[in-house]
Parts: structure tokens; C-alpha cells; sequence
């Protein structure tokens, strides 16, 4: 079905209305499988059974960049492509991406206490992750500022586009500068190195979050669609109550 | 209770705008103050509110205990309606800051034809259903001075009529006006007061 | 007046709560405050560790700063004040009922987030309660405090920077008894409550100080 189709709220909704519950029931499949697969492999020999949070953490890192390049794309697509559908897309995975951030350095905290003895260390890697939190905040506070919805889906896609430098200084800040956080193991050009125990629950795992991602993106993008519909719906009704 | 106000003086930005105006005002009068923008009907009805200070002159209620601020209403330029609110809260809000009577949000709302507005935020009102919405907290938080300041603006000639309406009742239980207008405004037996011009009424 | 204060308190949540950029905003200014102070001084833990009352005081002092001078803005610009100034209830009454809702609305969430962002910068575990606790004493005198330019600035426009140079003088002595009780916690040289109930003591003093003063400003300062 081609993009400009979607572009109708309401056949956006009839396709939300299936898609939703299909990706959330796939979500919670691949999740449950994941973690149950990351159970039973062995546990780390340094950092005994806390590794385990590496199945909620490492896909919550790599959603939140996903997300970030979710709202660019829909920033653009407000910005350039003047898609009816874009701004809505964008405010949606500016709200789950902030989530996932937020779990991402939630669990991160969790798993460093025991591993490095802190909760949190300034080093690239996670400041940089906490810089993209801060700059998913800005996004969602500056939509909330403004109480037209298109004007404010305009501002924060700028925003957002003008924050996307970020992004690739997240991911390869690991790589650019020594850092307490674990180097790349998953996303290498030559390879994944940890091991298949672990990386098979690993990669479900992160197939099942992308699931749910897509899942509560659509979901998302439904309410803003509703929010703005009550809005139109009250500005008609004061209209209309005029000259009694 | 009577509405006392002596020798009265205001300057606005080194400009003497009036001097020595003197009224009385009982139960059930009214008086209409006119004249051209700028000359100081606004600061008038502001002076005696009490929400501007007077270079000469006093301003009292005599037969009642409490400031004349306190037993007034005063309906401004701007509406005081907060757009985040919706009509029946805004109403709410007026009540419970200036002292409520008997009447209900509904029916103040109602006597104003906005009824249908009551769960609506202002923000969606136009202005004419703002300024209805800023008479209508006259119905909810009865005070027995009205200050009105141009209250037919944005105003449609259904809302001027309710308004006359309103107006002559407040006046026959007892309660007084002084409105200040450049247009036409339907109260009867008001005096006249026509500014620039000091002088006794 | 019972009802009036209510009534004040309680519209002014709603409209922070409805209106764009309320409790929010605050938080997120703090924690990027908090976030930009290792970028400056470097990722040195124990120096991080060692001034984090003091970041976590100045990012709450500066975030609190932030919409002081809208307390009254809004009102005057829609004939609001105008009624506010009819209320059966001294205008000094009005300012606490306002400066109350103000400081639920952007205060309390900063010292409810502090300990989190003390974490983060490594501040000692029993110095982080102490800090929620100065901060819980001394965010409320900042916003009483603000109160004062807030009236001031009513009719100016750009009224932002203008309250924050009137107020950070007079919150000094805050700031300063704020770090000294959270450090006393870490240090121990001097008891806590030394420090702690001067702090309250100047907190209460600027309770009074803030809407007396303020009502004093509008009565004489508007127009």
C-alpha cells in the first residue's frame, strides 16, 4: 500500500486497528522467548547472573537510536515531503524513543552498580546516551509549548533534524574514545563476537522489542490522531454554539 | 448603602485628566460615562475600584463596613478568562475568589445564551463568547457595584440585549452601575458624566 | 479567605498543569544543568563527588528561576489581576495562595528529582537525603522570593533575566547553608542541624519577606 494512502486518518486507523495487536502479540512472543533463551544460557564468569539485563538493555540502546532515526525521517517527511502523516509519526517516536532511552539508562544504572561499583560513570559512551535522552526532552517539551499541533510538529522537526548529529557520535562513541562500556560485540564489520548462547537470545530479544516498538509507535500515532480529532471537535462545537 | 465619590482627580503620564468630579450613587441608579478613547473613562471606573490611586480626592462607601473594592465587580477591557479552563471552570474560579450567591454556573451560563459552552476550554471561544463568558461571572459573584468598562464590545445585539436585561434587574434589586462606553448602551435614567470634563454631577 | 487561598492555589495547578511547559521543563533544565558540569570539569569522579551538593543546589537554584517572573505576567495580561485585586483577601494572601501553587507545580518535582541527579554525580548516600531535605526547606524561599520580582516585572517583557539578577543576590545565604548542611552530612566536622535550622530560619524569614514585599510592588508599581 503506497505511503500517500496512510495519508487518510481513517484508513490509517482501520490498518492500526490490525497491525496493533498483531505486533504487540508478536512482541510479547519474541520477548518471553528471549529471556527465557537468555535464562538458560551460562552466566557471565565476571558478572554472574546481572548479564541478564543485557536482553532489556542492549535493545532498549539500539531502539532509542532507532527511534531518533524514526522521528529524523518523519521530521523530513514534515519538513520536505509535506506528509499529512509525518508530524504525527514523528511526536509518536519522539514519546517511545524517550521511553526506551530511559529504560536504556535505567537498566545500564542497574547493571554498572555491581559491574563497575557505580551507578553512573561520565565516560562517552553514556553521557552521550544521556545527551540523546535530554535531546528527545527538548523534542517533547518543545511539542508541548505550542498548542497548534502542525506549528508545533514543524518546530520539533526541525529540532529533531538539527539533534540527529548525535546519533552516529552515540553509536561509535565507544569506538572513538576508551571507555568503561563494552566495545562493540553485536554490530561489527567483521562479525559478532560474543557467543551464539547468548547472541541467539540476544538478537530474539531485539526482535521482539522492535516489535513492540512498531506495536506502541502505531498505537502512538492512533491517540495523537484522536487527541487532535477531540480538538477539532471542540473549536467546531464553540462554532457552532455561536449566534443563540 | 450609597456610593460616595468627592472631588476626584487623575493624571495619566504627567496629563491632568480630570479634576474634582464629585457623584453619590443609592440604590438602583446608574450613570454612564462617555467620551472619546483617552479620556480617562477607563481610569475612572479603575479609581473607584480601587485598582488606581487618585491624585486628590475620596472615594467611600458609606452605610457598609468594607472597602469599596470589596463590594464591587469590575468588568474590564480584557476579558479575565483563562483559556485553558473551560466556561463553567473559569465561572467556578470567579465564584469562589469573589464570593458566590445563589445563582448556578448553569443558569449564569444560560442567561448569557453559552450554556453549550460549559465543558469547553475558552481558548476555542471567539470573542464574543469570551466576553458573554466575562458577564455571566456578574451572575455568579453578586456584588452590589457593577464597573463595567465597554461591556457591549465584541458583543452581538442578542448579547447587548441580555445584557440590558441583566443590567436593569441588578439596578431594580438594588444594586448600582457605572458603566463607561462609546457606544450606545440601553440604561435608563442614568446620568451623564462626559469626560474630558470635571465638574459635579 | 480560606476559600480565595483554595481557590487561587487551585486554578493556578490546573493552568501549570495544562498549559505547555510547566513542571517540566524545570526538571529538564535541571538535569541538563547537571549534565553539562562533568563536560566542563571533566569526568573526575571524586571532584564530581565532592562539589555535587553544590551543582545539585545552583541547577535547583537556576531551574526554580526559571517562569518566576511569569507568576503574575499571565494574570495582568488577561484582566485577571484586576479581579484578583477584588478578592475579599489582603493581595498578600493572593501572593502566597500564588507563589504555594507556583512551588508544587516547579519546585517540588526538582527536590523529588535531586536525589536521582545526586546519584549520577556521585554525591555520598547519606548526603543525598540531606540534600533533598535543604532543597525541600529552600526551593519554597526562592519561590516566595521570586514572588517580589515577579511583581516588579509584571508589565515588562522581558522581565526573565531581570528576576533572576534580583533574586540570586538575596538567595545567596540559602545556597550557602544549603551546601553547608549537605556537606556537614559527608564531612561530619560540624552537626547537621547547625547549618540546617539557620536554613530555616532564613527560609521562613523570606516566607514573610517574599508576599509582603510583592504586594507592595503591585500595589505601587502597576501602571
Amino acid at each position: 500500500m503506497p505511503l500517500a494512502d496512510l495519508a487518510n486518518p481513517h484508513r490509517f486507523q482501520k490498518l492500526a486497528r490490525v497491525l496493533i495487536p498483531a505486533f504487540a502479540v508478536l512482541a510479547a512472543i519474541l520477548i518471553a522467548a528471549g529471556l527465557v533463551l537468555g535464562f538458560r544460557a551460562p552466566a557471565d564468569y565476571q558478572q554472574g547472573e546481572m548479564v541478564r539485563v543485557m536482553y532489556i538493555h542492549v535493545p532498549s540502546a539500539w531502539l532509542s537510536l532507532g527511534a531518533y532515526t524514526v522521528m529524523a525521517i518523519a521530521a523530513l517527511g514534515t519538513l520536505v515531503w509535506r506528509h499529512p502523516l509525518a508530524d504525527v509519526a514523528g511526536k509518536a517516536a519522539a514519546q517511545i524513543g524517550a521511553a526506551f532511552c530511559f529504560l536504556c539508562l535505567v537498566t545500564g544504572s542497574l547493571w554498572g552498580r555491581p559491574t563497575w561499583g557505580a551507578y553512573w560513570d561520565w565516560d562517552p559512551r553514556l553521557t552521550s546516551v544521556l545527551v540523546l535522552f535530554l535531546l528527545y526532552l527538548g523534542v517533547l517539551a518543545l511539542l508541548r509549548a505550542i498548542e497548534d499541533p502542525n506549528r508545533a510538529g514543524r518546530a520539533a522537526a526541525i529540532l529533531a533534524l538539527v539533534g540527529f548529529v548525535n546519533v552516529p557520535i552515540v553509536k561509535f562513541s565507544v569506538d572513538w574514545w576508551a571507555s568503561i562500556h563494552q566495545q562493540a560485540s553485536v554490530m561489527r564489520l567483521d562479525g559478532p563476537t560474543i557467543h551464539s548462547s547468548m547472541l541467539t537470545p540476544l538478537l530474539i530479544s531485539a526482535a521482539g522489542f522492535l516489535a513492540l516498538f512498531l506495536a506502541l509507535h502505531l498505537a502512538a500515532m492512533r491517540n495523537e490522531l484522536l487527541r487532535r480529532r477531540v480538538r477539532t471537535l471542540r473549536i467546531l462545537a464553540a462554532v457552532s454554539a455561536e449566534g443563540r | 448603602m450609597k456610593l460616595v465619590v468627592e472631588g476626584l482627580s487623575c493624571s495619566r503620564g504627567g496629563r491632568s485628566l480630570f479634576q474634582g468630579l464629585s457623584f453619590g450613587l443609592s440604590r438602583g441608579q446608574a450613570i454612564l460615562v462617555t467620551g472619546p478613547n483617552g479620556a480617562g473613562k477607563t481610569s475612572l471606573l479603575r479609581l473607584v475600584a480601587g485598582l488606581l490611586v487618585p491624585t486628590a480626592g475620596r472615594i467611600a462607601l458609606e452605610g457598609s463596613d468594607g472597602t469599596v473594592g470589596e463590594a464591587s465587580h469590575f468588568v474590564g477591557h480584557l476579558d479575565a478568562v483563562k483559556g485553558a479552563l473551560t466556561a463553567g471552570e473559569n465561572l467556578v474560579f470567579g465564584r469562589a475568589l469573589l464570593g458566590g450567591g445563589d445563582t448556578s454556573i448553569e443558569l449564569a451560563l444560560e442567561r448569557f445564551g453559552i450554556g453549550a459552552l460549559q465543558d469547553l476550554p475558552a481558548q476555542v471561544f471567539s470573542a464574543g463568547q469570551r466576553r458573554r463568558l466575562a458577564l455571566a461571572r456578574l451572575l455568579v459573584a453578586p456584588r452590589p457595584i457593577w464597573l463595567l468598562d465597554e461591556p457591549t464590545t465584541a458583543l452581538d445585539t442578542s448579547g447587548q440585549q441580555m445584557l440590558a436585561r441583566l443590567m436593569a434587574e441588578h439596578r431594580a434589586g438594588g444594586g448600582v452601575i457605572v458603566a463607561a462606553t462609546h457606544a450606545t448602551l440601553d440604561l435608563k435614567d442614568a446620568r451623564k458624566i462626559s469626560l474630558p470634563n470635571g465638574g459635579a454631577v | 479567605m480560606t476559600a480565595t487561598f483554595l481557590a487561587v492555589v487551585a486554578r493556578d495547578l490546573k493552568l501549570a498543569l495544562r498549559v505547555g511547559g510547566g513542571a517540566g521543563i524545570g526538571v529538564i533544565f535541571f538535569l541538563a544543568i547537571v549534565t553539562i558540569v562533568p563536560f566542563a570539569v571533566g569526568p573526575d569522579l571524586p571532584l564530581l563527588a565532592r562539589i555535587g551538593a553544590a551543582v545539585l543546589w545552583i541547577g535547583a537554584l537556576l531551574a526554580s528561576l526559571l517562569g518566576l517572573d511569569r507568576i503574575f505576567a499571565g494574570d495582568h495580561e488577561d484582566g485577571s489581576l484586576d479581579l484578583l485585586l477584588l478578592a475579599p483577601a489582603p493581595l498578600e494572601l493572593i501572593g502566597v495562595a500564588k507563589a504555594t501553587a507556583h512551588w508544587i507545580a516547579t519546585g517540588l518535582p526538582l527536590v523529588i528529582i535531586a536525589p536521582l541527579l545526586g546519584l549520577m554525580l556521585g554525591v555520598d548516600p547519606k548526603a543525598l537525603m540531606a540534600v533533598s531535605l535543604t532543597l525541600l526547606v529552600g526551593t519554597p524561599a526562592v519561590t516566595f522570593l521570586g514572588l517580589i520580582a515577579a511583581a516588579l516585572s509584571v508589565a515588562l517583557p522581558r522581565g526573565g533575566l531581570l528576576s533572576a539578577v534580583l533574586i540570586l543576590p538575596l538567595a545567596i545565604p540559602l545556597l550557602i547553608f544549603g551546601v553547608a548542611a549537605t556537606n556537614a552530612v559527608v564531612a561530619g566536622e560540624i552537626p547537621f542541624g547547625t547549618p540546617f535550622r539557620l536554613l530555616c530560619a532564613i527560609s521562613l524569614f523570606f516566607l514573610v519577606l517574599g508576599p509582603a514585599a510583592a504586594a507592595a510592588a503591585l500595589r505601587h508599581v502597576r501602571e
